[in-house]
């Protein structure tokens, strides 16, 4: 279909702090035990995109994503691994890969997304409406527990700081105004020009961008050489084109008749006219049009260019893991709600119990948890959803609520945890209370010590 | 009556002028056919005709621009031949001979009609299959041919004597008869054509003249002159008699057997065949259940969804698809110009795999992708058309050919299509047409047709004076499309909805209608409410003329709009967009005993249009058969 899939996987994660580490980098970073990027590669797989770059922020986390992903995929996935140094942002990663971009259109997917969206639909929408930039738009997830969620109640009562104001056409197909959190102080300026156009536009700001986007290649490739200071796809180029979608610049030259075939006759120039002419009247307007033609009825030379919107169905389920909470989210909602992302659910119990798990006696799984294979636990254990990791050591009389426990952790006698991540080979010693603490990788909590809300990790020299 | 209706004689389709003649410079001559009419006593209170009459200056001459591969005498036995293929017997044909024509008897006999410019052959092609389907009140007609022979007296003078008196003797009147006195009538046909078979060719003239004694006697024609029109009326029964046999042989020109919806085990094997997945519709109106209708915005996200997987389907034509099935693109000439263009990338990218030939392989392949696109959308008759027009230059590609110079064949012959058949055609079209448009004319049209607006554009930049009612309807309000460009365009327009057509259709002096296709036997097929247009200009005597491209024409004979057609979004008519308050039917779209109906096409008899305009010509809707028949031949499947 002529499209070529491009993953970002690596943007900064500071959001992620003790989580995620030089060792663990944030595409490998675990979402019930499988890592992130595992789910936005098994849905590009699902559509049949076999062919992608893997963009990956540092050489030593690419090496270490490609050995994961070649490990994972084998024989399944082509993929290219690039990496680019830090801190160019998104564009500036795409910049760095442009010579290996060749399709004519270019889907860029962030490695964060847990999504089920299929990207196809993405690509379709780009493809109906011939649209220079698509985005995909989710609802903003309920973020927090759902129900009954005994612990972190309370900061989700308050939503998230990141709005997304976006505006919309009526028939909710055109982007006619994006803009993030992060520019959005107070007010955020409209342009009369699309609003003359367009003559209604309709504002939201529950719907987020889920950082999954079909570009057309020359365009965005003209975008970043000219604008070489766009650091962001989601910040800087794609605003850039909304805004820009009336009077385009020069940038798009040619690009409407660009398949026009040889012969320059004016004859054969008319009957274009002609011909685009039937196809323009007979075509859903969209507000380009009647912009785009003046008094004449000659498509005139201004161009403009679309910008769409695939607005995800409520129904699906689609999140960017971009936080701490997001994590937690994501962790709950795969192992529960959410569990068709994750190929090989067959348990009929809501709860994914890895090979060989030992259970002491009078141990108790509730539904929507997960363990991973070779985790042992005690007696007299309770874990409700939860997500536990491999080889994980489990003491008696443990409570594991909310909660995500990685590989390799143990969990001395009596230990309490509720809404907490433990990461990798964390020691909680006995009796140790964490509610709603994250617990750095390789940390050694002491025995019966108590914290809440906390972030807790090993020094970094 | 309404004096108003009467004045305007021409609409009436019994008064069709068919011919191929240029406009006479006399008056009395441009009026010919009216002398056929000749049923009416002139003693009937009828108003005279008023020379402003929209009849008399633009729509007597047919013209035919000369024919490009034909000589022109062949050309009029086609165009006034009905019926594509016409083995006739001798003696049945002889039954309608007038004496005075024995020596004629070979099928193209007629041209002799043509001979004398006062006496239009073709009048019998066109006025005959207006009697035998019109279902219009017989107070309509003969109000309007009471106007006729006013005008046809007025002016005929002399030779419509000479007319009448030639023809009396054999051709009986038909015009006002009952259902028992048609009865009759056709019994008399019966009887006459099984008596001519059985006394051979050479008892022909008595059969003829039992015919006439027979037929005569139920009429309560006053007038022996009158009865010309009957005789045309028996010719063409026959004509169709003889044309339905070889109709059947012509197997391979048959259409395809369209596939019947309620048929259930088809639907689940076709079902299983589908690249897009679609549910059912469940509440279907039971005259329509043997069309395909599903469950709106099922296929669109299941489409979108499946976009990587459908590894065989070009780019292009997934887009055209989608754009299909969105509702994008809509309209004959831009669905099927969309659709060539989308071919021709095909073509472009498409290499032929090793151990295959070309021929083959693309048409399997341009099969395939046919397939999907009627999965979208069913297809038009204009891209079926289209479609057989590109498989067979891809059949008749010769051998030597290598992959890329085939492909640059092929593309070439698209673009020709597109220019010959689409864009020149509208041209031609615009040309014609503009001629019936004069200074002071309201012209109404239904819908937005393009090649209707290209003729209101032509019209208003040659500076003419007219007005333009553009007549809409719910749910696509296409017409408002139209609208706002010819306002844009400085014409003066009137816009109103459907529901108001027999208030406007009085000011009216024209009806320009678009049509999807027009079958050949004259039905025309457009969007839903042009016939019933039609019908409203018909029943107050406006002409209606129908601007068609000829490769919309098809052989295909439809009476009415249910057996073809398209069925569209129940959804779109119980709700008013743009107006939430509207939510009466909210709830009860899933109730068992609520069916929605939005239909997409209708069916107009060609009783109800006074004229084609083709490519061709201005023509009666009864010659499109013969176009279809000489013309497609030669451009389309050669």
């Amino acid at each position: 279909m002529d499209f070529q899939v491009v993953v970002l996987a690596g943007d900064t994660s500071k959001n992620l702090a003790p989580l995620v580490s030089k060792e663990l980098p944030k595409p490998l970073l675990p979402v019930a035990n499988r890592p992130v990027l595992y789910y936005v590669l098994h849905q590009l797989e699902q559509s049949n995109l076999k062919d992608l770059i893997v963009v990956v922020e540092g050489k030593e986390t690419a090496v270490l994503v490609g050995d994961w992903i070649f490990g994972t995929f084998v024989d399944r996935l082509h993929v290219e691994i690039a990496a680019v140094p830090e801190v160019i942002g998104t564009a500036g990663a795409i910049r760095a890969i442009s010579h290996h971009l060749t399709a004519k259109d270019i889907l860029v997917v962030s490695g964060d997304l847990v999504s089920d969206v299929p990207p196809g639909a993405v690509a379709a929408t780009h493809r109906r409406h011939d649209a220079v930039a698509t985005a995909m738009l989710c609802s903003v997830p309920v973020s927090g527990p759902s129900e009954s969620g005994s612990a972190g109640g309370k900061d989700k009562a308050k939503k998230p700081g990141r709005y997304n104001i976006i505006g919309l056409d009526p028939g909710k197909q055109f982007l006619l105004h994006i803009a993030t959190g992060a520019e959005i102080e107070k007010d955020t300026r409209l342009q009369k020009r699309i609003i003359r156009a367009v003559g209604q536009m309709e504002i939201r700001s529950d719907l987020m961008d889920a950082h999954m986007y079909a570009f057309k290649r020359s365009v965005l490739q003209e975008v970043l050489d000219q604008k070489d200071t766009f650091q962001s796809l989601k910040q800087d180029v794609l605003p850039y084109l909304v805004r820009s979608q009336l009077k385009s610049e020069a940038l798009l030259n040619g690009f409407p008749k660009a398949e026009e075939t040889g012969n320059g006759k004016v004859s054969s120039q008319n009957k274009q006219v002609f011909v685009s002419q039937i196809l323009a009247n007979a075509s859903t307007t969209s507000f380009h049009q009647p912009s785009s033609v003046d008094p004449d009825g000659y498509v005139s030379t201004r161009k403009t260019h679309t910008c769409c919107a695939y607005i995800a169905s409520s129904s699906k389920y689609c999140v960017r893991l971009n936080s701490i909470q997001a994590f937690m989210d994501i962790n709950r909602d795969v192992t529960g709600e959410a569990n068709h992302l994750l190929s090989d659910t067959s348990s009929d119990h809501n709860n994914i119990i890895g090979p060989s798990p030992k259970l002491g006696t009078k141990t108790t799984v509730g539904p929507n948890c997960m363990l991973g294979e070779g985790s042992e636990m005690g007696d007299k254990c309770q874990v409700k959803r939860s997500v536990i990791g491999r080889h994980c050591r489990i003491g008696s009389h443990v409570k594991v609520v909310n909660s995500v426990v990685m590989n390799h952790v143990t969990i001395g006698d009596g230990c309490i945890i509720q809404g907490s991540v433990i990461c990798s080979n964390v020691q909680l010693q006995e009796r140790v209370v964490l509610k709603d603490c994250q617990v750095g990788a390789g940390f050694v909590v002491t025995a019966g010590s108590e914290y809440k809300r906390e972030s807790l990790a090993r020094k970094e020299k | 009556m309404d004096p108003r209706r009467t004045a305007r004689t021409v609409s009436d389709p019994k008064v069709r002028q068919v011919g191929f003649f240029t406009p006479p410079p006399d008056h009395a001559i441009s009026d010919p056919p009216r002398h056929h009419d000749p049923i009416q006593s002139p003693s009937q209170s009828s108003p005279p005709v008023n020379d402003r009459s929209p009849s008399d200056s633009s729509l007597s001459p047919v013209m035919i621009p000369p024919p490009r591969h034909h000589s022109d005498a062949l050309l009029r036995t086609a165009l006034q031949a009905t019926s594509p293929t016409k083995p006739f017997s001798p003696s049945t044909r002889t039954v309608m001979i007038p004496p005075e024509n024995k020596d004629l008897r070979s099928p193209g006999r007629k041209v002799v009609y043509g001979k004398s410019p006062s006496s239009f052959s073709g009048v019998k092609a066109s006025s005959v299959p207006a009697s035998e389907l019109t279902t219009v009140s017989v107070v309509n007609l003969a109000l309007g041919i009471s106007g006729k022979i006013l005008t046809a007296e007025e002016a005929g003078g002399a030779s419509v004597e000479v007319q009448n008196d030639r023809r009396a003797s054999s051709k009986p009147l038909k015009e006002k008869t009952s259902k028992a006195e048609r009865r009759a009538l056709q019994e008399a046909q019966r009887a006459a054509k099984a008596a001519a078979k059985a006394e051979g060719s050479k008892a022909s003239s008595s059969a003829s003249k039992v015919v006439t004694s027979e037929n005569t006697k139920p009429i309560k024609a006053t007038k022996p002159s009158s009865q010309k029109n009957d005789g045309s009326q028996v010719a063409a029964s026959d004509k169709k008699g003889g044309d339905r046999a070889p109709e059947k042989d012509r197997k391979k020109d048959a259409p395809h057997p369209r596939m019947q919806y309620d048929d259930t085990s088809r639907v689940e094997k076709a079902k299983k065949r589908a690249v897009v997945k679609q549910t059912e519709a469940r509440n279907r109106v039971e005259l329509f259940r043997h069309l395909p209708q599903y469950e709106h915005g099922t296929q669109l996200p299941d489409l979108e969804t499946k976009f990587f997987e459908l590894d065989p389907m070009h780019p292009a034509l997934y887009k055209v698809g989608l754009q299909y099935l969105s509702g994008d693109i809509y309209g004959g000439n831009a669905r099927c110009i969309a659709m060539l263009q989308a071919f021709k990338e095909a073509i472009k990218d498409y290499s032929t795999p090793p151990e295959k030939t070309l021929i083959r392989d693309l048409t399997a392949r341009i099969s395939s992708y046919v397939s999907f696109l009627i999965e979208c959308r069913p297809l038009s008759i204009s891209m079926g058309n289209a479609i057989k027009f590109l498989k067979s230059r891809i059949a008749k590609l010769p051998l030597a050919l290598s992959e890329s110079e085939a492909k640059t064949t092929l593309m070439l012959d698209i673009d020709r299509f597109i220019n010959e058949k689409i864009i020149l055609a509208d041209k031609v079209i615009v040309e014609h047409a503009v001629t019936k448009i004069s200074d002071g004319d309201v012209l109404l049209t239904y819908g937005a047709s393009s090649a209707v607006e290209m003729i209101l554009l032509h019209a208003h930049e040659l500076g003419k004076e007219f007005r333009v009612v553009v007549v809409d309807s719910h749910p696509k309000l296409e017409g408002q499309l139209l609208l706002r460009r010819l306002v844009r365009k400085g014409l003066s327009c009137t816009y109103t909805h459907v529901n108001a057509v027999s208030y406007i259709m009085h000011e009216v002096t024209r009806v320009f209608l678009g049509a999807s296709s027009v079958l050949s036997n004259g039905t025309v097929y457009s969007r839903v409410g042009t016939a019933c247009v039609a019908m409203v200009a018909h029943a107050f005597r406006v002409p209606v003329l129908v601007c068609c491209e000829a490769y919309k024409f098809h052989e295909r004979v439809q009476l009415d709009s249910i057996c073809s057609n398209e069925l569209g979004n129940p959804d779109a008519i119980s709700k008013v967009h743009g107006r939430e308050e509207i939510n009466y039917l909210d709830g009860l779209v899933n109730c068992e005993n609520l069916q929605l109906l939005n239909l997409i096409y209708d069916a107009t008899p060609s009783d109800y249009v006074s004229m084609v305009i083709t490519d061709y010509g201005m023509v009666p809707p009864t010659s499109v058969p013969v176009i279809v028949r000489e013309y497609r031949r030669e451009h389309l499947w050669s």
